[in-house]
């Protein structure tokens, strides 16, 4: 499933993940199998509880699944062979999140809340800075560089949390629902920016999503129901 | 990039607010340190001011700063005639009330021989006394002026020097006064009770008695051979300097040294207390910036980092700001605060030492916070 172009940079195959076991055990995922290629944005959709959040944490490398196969841009993952240092540093180098209420640090500005990651990535702090303001620029927020997240408005701070995903150059975007805060306008622009993203860096881009006006920006669309995935 | 300090300085005035009533915690814990050793310091003044190496008191007793000791006056002379002494000193101290302006003043008055050992080691205004009787040099904490006339018994005595912390263990300040002087404050009978004893035909006691007599060594005379030869007079007992410091140090303030230890204890357990709970809350504050943090690829060690600094920096500035507070105050307690650069340094440790403990508690929160809690659920 998923658009060509390419290897796929999210790769799943029967994928399950359960929660306890007996008659406490719920199934939260069952036998999903995606291929996100690069250059495309995927939508994922579905009713709360149905196993979306859940499967962003499996492809995050935040949970593990009970049974299956996920393969990162190449990388086999939840083999046993990871520790989770090592999982940390996948994210680090692979994986941008962007999130429904952006979740910049407030006690850095805009330029720090991007440099950030590179600095944790082990960039210079000159480096680091440069590789900031260009990302602001690029998503037309530079003149906004130096203001404290409390001090911009949810679009700009959407922004930066994008400058912020897209710093160390991941080739896989995770997003959840980045447009919920933003109004149609700004959620276009937002759906536009991913799109740019995917296209320009052959980025892989999924996207949680309830947000109907942004559903003609997708390239698929999955639903997930109950833990089981259906293309749309 | 260091997050502790931006994360301070975004929330710099509560955390200022924060350091603050740290430091007054702080600062009172440095107090008590410092009130302890004032407390010892002033203790061992009066002992230490005549630069003795021996002390001769009434046998089976420990010596007149810790319980009554009454020797003949004219035990000096035997004293100075044992070998290897070369200079002896009658003594006599006791505790007076006194009224002054209108003013109750307590007093340690210290009587001693002009001339002879005994007398105050320094005297930093005025002159020392000249004349055998009515004469007084003072500390300066009575707040006596040179040329000052103070009334001790029955007689009127003029203030011709001061000395500076000369005081006694209970902390009050000493007044150096003749022997002789002394001797009738601290024995002479008022006019009726000498009257009375006239009257029942009892015999006119001896006011020639002192409290200890003390005695410089020869530096090739070890004062354990001096004490044995004093010992053979069996109404006399003999102490060295370092024997009396320790009777004053363990005996006389022990107790308001565990007191005081006590105490201090305690308060650095509650501001331990105070500090992990500080900075537990301030963790409390930033779960959803740690699991962010988490979630984009931050180290433990970078989460730890930033709250064990956090956690430093507090105690850090708190201790500097507490250090600074007792400096400058130290002068209004009405017992001396003695601030040593050991003790700054020894309590800086503890603090560097319970602020590490202390943020256990917020890293170990920190460690436990789910990155995928940044996703929101």
């Amino acid at each position: 499933m998923g658009a060509p172009g390419g290897s796929p940079l999210v790769e799943l195959r029967g994928i399950s993940k359960h929660f306890g076991e007996g008659e406490t055990r719920v199934d939260a995922l069952s036998e999903v199998t995606l291929e996100v290629h690069p250059g495309t944005v995927v939508g994922l959709i579905g009713p709360s509880g149905s196993g979306k959040s859940t499967l962003l944490n499996i492809i995050g490398c935040i949970l593990e699944p009970s049974q299956g196969l996920m393969r990162l841009d190449g990388d086999v993952v939840y083999d046993g062979r990871w520790l989770r240092s090592d999982l940390r540093r996948l994210r680090l180098d692979k994986v941008g999140f962007i999130f429904q209420f952006h979740n910049l640090l407030p006690f850095l500005d805009s330029t720090e809340n991007v440099a950030v990651v590179l600095d944790l990535a082990g960039f210079e702090a000159a480096a680091a800075r440069a590789r900031a303001i260009e990302l602001l620029d690029y998503l037309e927020v530079g003149r906004r560089k130096e203001a404290m997240p409390a001090k911009l408005s949810g679009g700009e701070a959407q922004r930066v949390a994008i400058a912020r995903a897209l710093a160390n150059r991941p080739r896989i975007i995770l997003a959840d629902e980045p447009t919920a805060a933003l109004d149609s306008g700004r959620a276009g622009i937002v759906m536009d920016l991913l799109r740019k993203v995917a296209v320009e860096q052959a980025a892989a881009v999924l996207v949680v999503t309830h947000d109907e006006k942004v559903f003609d920006r997708l390239d698929r669309m999955f639903h997930l129901r109950d833990g089981r995935l259906d293309a749309a | 990039m260091n997050l502790a300090y931006r994360d301070i300085r975004h929330k710099l005035g509560r955390f200022l607010l924060t350091c603050l009533g740290l430091s007054l915690l702080l600062g009172t814990v440095l107090s008590m340190i410092g009130i302890y050793r004032g407390l010892v310091e002033e203790a061992l003044s009066a002992v230490r001011a005549p630069g003795a190496d021996l002390w001769v008191v009434e046998t089976g007793t420990r010596g007149p700063f810790a319980e009554s000791s009454r020797i003949p006056g004219d035990t000096r002379e035997a004293v100075a005639r044992i070998r290897g002494v070369i200079a002896a000193g009658s003594v006599t101290y006791q505790s007076v009330e006194a009224s002054h302006r209108g003013e109750k003043l307590r007093l340690y008055v210290i009587g001693f021989e002009p001339g002879r050992l005994g007398g105050p080691a320094r005297i930093v205004e005025g002159r020392a006394i000249a004349r055998s009787h009515f004469e007084a040099v003072a500390d300066r904490k009575l707040g006596l002026a040179l040329g000052d006339r103070l009334r001790l018994g029955r007689d009127r005595f003029a203030i011709v020097g001061l000395v500076e912390n000369q005081v006694a263990s209970g902390g009050d300040p000493v007044v150096y006064i003749s022997l002789r002087d002394s001797q009738d404050l601290q024995f002479q009978l008022s006019p009726p009770a000498a009257r009375r004893e006239l009257a029942r035909g009892a015999a006119t006691a001896s006011r020639d008695t002192v409290n200890a007599v003390i005695a410089r060594l020869a530096p090739t005379v070890p004062a354990e051979d001096a004490a044995d030869a004093i010992r053979r007079w069996k109404h006399l007992a003999a102490m060295s300097q370092e024997e009396q410091e320790i009777v004053l140090t363990r005996s006389v303030i022990e107790r308001a040294r565990r007191q005081i230890g006590l105490f201090t204890s305690i308060l650095l357990v509650v501001s331990a207390v105070i500090i992990a709970l500080i900075i537990y809350t301030m963790t409390m504050d930033k779960l959803r910036q740690i699991a962010t943090l988490k979630l984009i690829g931050a180290p433990d060690r970078k989460i730890v980092g930033l709250i064990v600094q956090q956690s430093l920096a507090m105690g850090g500035i708190g201790f500097a700001f507490g250090a600074l507070l007792v400096n400058a105050s130290a002068d209004f307690f009405p017992r001396r605060v003695l601030l040593l650069p050991e003790d700054g340094l020894a309590l800086a440790g503890i603090v560097a030492l319970v602020c590490l403990l202390a943020s256990g508690l917020g890293v170990r929160l920190a460690l436990r916070v789910d990155p995928a809690t940044a996703l929101g659920g």
